[in-house]
């Protein structure tokens, strides 16, 4: 087996301390529990150097997490579009706080040089700042009120879907993945999102930052592990709304697109290739999982 | 005192005013730094409810303003201008965290300087205030998003002049859209409430905002017209009263300079018989008595459908009878001292006119505090259209009642005013409230609720209330120029 390196940040290995090793779990529901069914699998970094062992989630673990996700929709939809906006910057700010651990993490996940693994965390801390700001302005860009021909008030809002599985990009172990989850939360939605297999540590890292940013428990759930293996569950599982197969591959989609169709799921297909997530990320994630509501009322004395 | 008002005795439950460390002179905010004035002239500011001074503060000149307006202007062609917009709104975040942080010392300078009841400053100014930035900061990197075309550009230099009634939360509406949009600002505050802003310079300091971006020069209407004046000021964002919303409105006619006006209001709030009587009370005294009435869209003008005319009017008066007048800093004052003996002086002259006219005036038993500027709820009945208490803005704690029997009366009455900022309805007939909102001539219009405000919602007058909307994605077209056309 190939010597560990250590991916605790800054924390150098001296000949006189052994440092104490993170054991990588899921988020699930605001905790940290291991898989219900007791597995794990080795993660090594770009070389192929052992880093740590993380869960290997299983449908138990996925459906847990849709539970939870659905438990913490009513309060998350429920909550004022500051108020989400204020905690999704909160998220931002913890993450700068920890900044130097994740590009120890990101670089030995991706191989990225440390300035550019800076970078990548730069972007990714940004990213919520970008979606923070978005959760006020959604209504004023995609809502309207509607002239009908008719002595009506007419208004039409968009909402959250509801619940969200996300499979989240392989390659960018940070970035891509908060490019795929903030724009699910800025908008109401709640999420469960299967991390990069090969890549999950930052993942679980990040789900730190997320128990400690006064996002409710629930409203976002992280499992690690096999995507072919837990995707499936999750497409097909009548309470999720929705499915973003970003991280999937396109032999794998159209199955997964299938199944999604059991309950109408709404699908973002997965792109040809992975996408440049430094790139401006538009509108399309946030209105993937937005509903639009109108709502009539006469006019009259 | 009635025993329905011992009723309501509370013990004093005074705010700390330690938590506030005022300075004795304070010098004016150019370039990132606290300056003294080129000819060294100052003023003091007092607080209205005891008329202690608060501190000196210095008066800035034409050469003062044409300083800052240079430091505002290489702030927006240098940093500022050149900085990503993505980092631009990471520092109008900054602000609004700052504002979050420093929100109680905020509170309690706005009280001491402006005279309103702390309870007011703790939980309506300063909060919203901060969130007017929080929400402004988001936009800075959305700019192609607000209807404005793909890539709208800032203004340039904006010059803006603020009123003393909401000291920090003026200055929230006009600096944040102003910085998010990429333009940098001199603002100048009301020469009696300058002392949130100067605090609002420190926090600037604290932000690491680039220096020159925001600019404080502090005095009197001299001041004013100088930064409006200025030849270098692209912008001009002025909230005040309409005598001088229409001076600068010509000042500046024949120049390149853009203008927002947002001026007086003499606003209706018409309750109709189906209203729910208590709520609707509790909406009147809001709506007039909340700032003591120091409030462009105030309620100030009550109109009440015939048949609850009585029932109304005695809920109302028992409702004041409850109301504490008093001490600004005692958490549990409702009704705080007016901000300037000028200001009850015009008060007074507006409410003596309105007995001359005719109207009956009353009171709630209320002993006035020695020291200060105080003037007494009072609600006018038997106020007719043309009186002058139905007519021009008073600003102040007074409450004009007027009847009416149908919709369209209620209707030709409300629009019967120059002005037209606000409006109120109470029913609980929801299509009544669409359809009144459809035709009342006024920039904003409550239904069942009264003086909410929010930065995601456009405020702005018709008619001599001004133009320009603050707040919302209508609010971010005052401080850019479309790439539309």
């Amino acid at each position: 087996m190939p010597r560990a390196t250590t991916v605790a940040g800054a924390a150098k290995p001296s000949a006189s301390r052994a440092p104490v090793r993170k054991t990588y779990k899921l988020y699930i529901g605001g905790a940290f529990p291991r898989s219900e069914s007791g597995r794990s699998y080795a993660v090594t970094d770009s070389r192929g150097r052992f880093l740590a062992n993380a869960a290997q989630g299983s449908r138990k673990d996925a459906r847990d997490a849709v539970v939870a996700a659905r438990k913490a929709f009513g309060g998350w939809s429920g909550t004022t579009a500051y108020n989400r906006g204020q905690v999704l910057y909160r998220v931002a700010e913890v993450l700068e706080g920890r900044r130097d651990q994740f590009v120890a993490e990101v670089a030995a996940a991706e191989g990225l040089a440390p300035r550019a693994a800076g970078a990548t965390v730069d972007a990714a801390i940004d990213r919520w700042v970008w979606y923070a700001g978005w959760t006020d302005k959604l209504t004023q860009i995609l809502g309207n009120a509607n002239p009908v021909a008719g002595p009506y008030f007419n208004l039409s809002v968009p909402e959250p879907t509801g619940v969200v599985a996300v499979l989240a990009p392989q390659a960018s172990s940070l970035l891509g993945l908060v490019s795929v989850v903030a724009p699910v939360l800025a908008g109401g939605s709640t999420c469960v999102v299967v991390a990069s297999s090969a890549r999950p540590l930052p993942a679980v890292t990040l789900g730190e930052v997320l128990a400690t940013s006064d996002i409710p428990g629930g409203v976002i759930n992280i499992l690690t592990g096999a995507v072919a293996e837990i995707a499936p569950w999750l497409a097909s599982h009548a309470d999720v709304n929705g499915l973003d197969l970003c991280g999937t591959d396109l032999a794998d989609a159209v199955d997964l697109e299938r199944a999604a169709a059991g309950n109408v799921k709404r699908v973002l297909r997965p792109p040809a290739s992975e996408s440049d997530w430094s790139a401006d990320p538009g509108l399309t994630r946030l209105t993937a999982w937005l509903e639009t509501k109108t709502v009539w009322h006469p006019m009259g004395v | 005192m009635t025993s329905e008002r011992r009723a309501f005795a509370y013990a004093p439950a005074p705010e700390s005013r330690a938590l506030v460390d005022i300075k004795p002179s304070y010098g004016l905010f150019v370039g990132g730094e606290f300056v003294d004035p080129a000819d060294g002239t100052s003023f003091k500011t007092i607080s209205p409810s005891s008329e202690e001074v608060l501190a000196e503060v210095a008066e800035a000149g034409p050469a003062d303003v044409d300083r800052a307006v240079r430091a505002a202007r290489r702030a927006f062609t240098g940093p500022w201008g050149r900085m990503r917009a993505a980092e631009r709104a990471k520092y109008v975040f900054r602000l609004a965290r700052l504002i979050q942080e420093r929100a109680r010392e905020l509170a309690v300078l706005e009280t001491l300087d402006n005279g309103k009841p702390i309870r007011e400053s703790r939980d309506v100014d300063v909060p919203t205030a901060a969130a007017h930035f929080f929400y402004h900061a988001g936009w800075a990197d959305k700019l192609a998003y607000a209807g404005l075309g793909p890539d709208p550009k800032p203004i340039g230099v904006a010059g803006q002049v603020i009123p003393w009634n909401f000291p920090l939360l003026m200055l929230s509406w006009k600096i944040a859209p102003a910085l998010a949009a990429g333009n940098t600002v001199v603002l100048k505050p009301a020469e009696t409430t300058p002392l949130t802003a100067l605090l609002f310079a420190e926090l600037c300091q604290q932000a690491d905002l680039p220096p020159g971006v925001v600019n404080i020069v502090t005095g009197a209407g001299a001041t004013g017209q100088a930064l409006v004046e200025h030849p270098d000021v692209d912008k001009v964002a002025f909230t005040g009263s309409t005598d001088v919303g229409k001076a600068i409105a010509r000042a500046i006619a024949g120049t390149d300079k853009r203008v927002t006006l947002e001026l007086g209001g003499k606003a209706a709030n018409i309750v109709f018989d189906d209203a729910p009587i208590d709520q609707a009370v509790e909406g009147i005294v809001n709506g007039i008595f909340f700032n003591q009435g120091h409030v462009c869209c105030a309620g100030s003008r009550l109109l009440v459908q015939e048949s609850v005319y009585d029932e109304v009017l005695d809920s109302l008066r028992r409702r004041l009878g409850t109301l504490r007048l008093g001490d600004p800093m005692d958490k549990n004052t409702d009704i705080g001292a007016i901000n300037s003996l000028a200001q009850l002086q015009r008060i007074r002259e507006l409410t003596d006119a309105g007995e001359a006219d005719g109207a009956e005036r009353w009171s709630p038993p209320c002993e006035l505090p020695e020291q200060g500027f105080w003037f007494p709820p009072t609600v006018f009945t038997g106020v007719g259209q043309s009186s002058r208490i139905a007519q021009e803005e008073i600003f102040g704690p007074v409450l004009s009642v007027l009847t009416f029997r149908t919709p369209d009366e209620a209707v030709a009455k409300a629009n019967n005013t120059p002005y037209g900022l606000s409006a109120g309805v109470w029913t609980e007939k929801g299509s009544r409230i669409l359809w009144m909102a459809s035709k009342l001539r006024a920039g904003v219009v409550w239904a069942n609720t009264f003086n909410r405000f929010d930065p995601t919602s456009p405020f702005g007058g018709y008619k001599e209330s001004g133009f320009g909307r603050e707040g919302g994605r209508q609010g971010m077209a005052a401080y850019l120029r479309s790439t539309d056309a």
